[in-house]
């Protein structure tokens, strides 16, 4: 069995990490997942490139704890968490999310839950560049609108 | 008369740059700082950067060992405490 969180610097195929989400395993009937990846454009600013931080441990430790919350609250299979760390340029894959199930609703679901937590409580922190060499680069603000996602589920 | 306890205290972000370590260890004693929120105002007593980035009233998450919490979390000796501004992965 492969490890259900990675934090890396390296890029990710989705397709090789669905084929072994769900390998072997004949009860799956619905394979759900989400792949974040960086814009061009934030805040109306053009954003040549991000670097990703994190707090290495209580990063893996948080993303365990909440696909532990998901397969209790949800009747899923597997689940199975990349997040990329370090430099990163637009178009670029940053994170990955998918869940299995017997049926599409429930891997849906966890699938949407397990990226809002994400969003909110998982320690990564993002710092953008603009193209002009001469702007210092800046930290990206939290969302209100994710700590309003993360509230609908009620935890 | 309290013993003093050991504690490591981590910073991220924006709060890490503005303090300039990412890591630091510290001594108090129970009477000092008895929970993470005490350990805040004794860290905003030092001064700038200190006074500035984890000031009442600025958006600072904090951790203990590694799971976030509440500022009335308890400190032990050997606790790790990390500061930080609210995330923004994903």
């Amino acid at each position: 069995m492969t490890s259900r969180v990675s934090i890396q610097t390296e890029d990710f195929d989705v397709s090789t990490e669905l084929a072994r989400l769900r390998a072997g395993d004949k009860r799956v009937g619905a394979v759900c997942s989400f792949v974040g990846t960086v814009r061009d454009l934030n805040e109306g600013d053009a954003v040549s490139e991000l670097e990703l931080e994190h707090y290495e441990g209580m990063t893996e430790k948080s993303l365990e704890a909440m696909i532990d919350v998901a397969f209790k609250r949800f009747d899923i299979y597997a689940a199975r968490i990349i997040h990329r760390v370090g430099k990163l340029k637009p178009l670029d894959q940053i994170v990955f999310v998918a869940v299995t199930s017997a049926h599409r609703h429930e891997s849906f679901q966890a699938c949407e839950f397990l990226m809002d937590y994400l969003k909110t409580e998982a320690p990564f922190w993002k710092k953008e560049q603009t193209p002009h060499a001469n702007q210092p680069s800046r930290w990206v603000d939290a969302r209100s609108s994710d700590d309003a996602a993360m509230l609908r589920w009620s935890i | 008369m309290s013993t003093a306890i050991h504690i490591t205290v981590k910073y991220f972000a924006s709060i890490r740059e503005a303090i300039g370590v990412s890591s630091e260890s510290i001594s108090v004693t129970g009477s000092q700082a008895s929970s993470v929120g005490a350990l805040r105002d004794m860290l905003i007593a030092k001064g700038v950067p200190y006074a500035e980035v984890l000031a009442r009233g600025r958006s600072v998450r904090t951790a203990l060992n590694q799971a976030m919490c509440e500022e009335s979390a308890n400190l032990v000796d050997g606790s790790e405490v990390a500061f930080f501004p609210p995330v923004t992965g994903g």
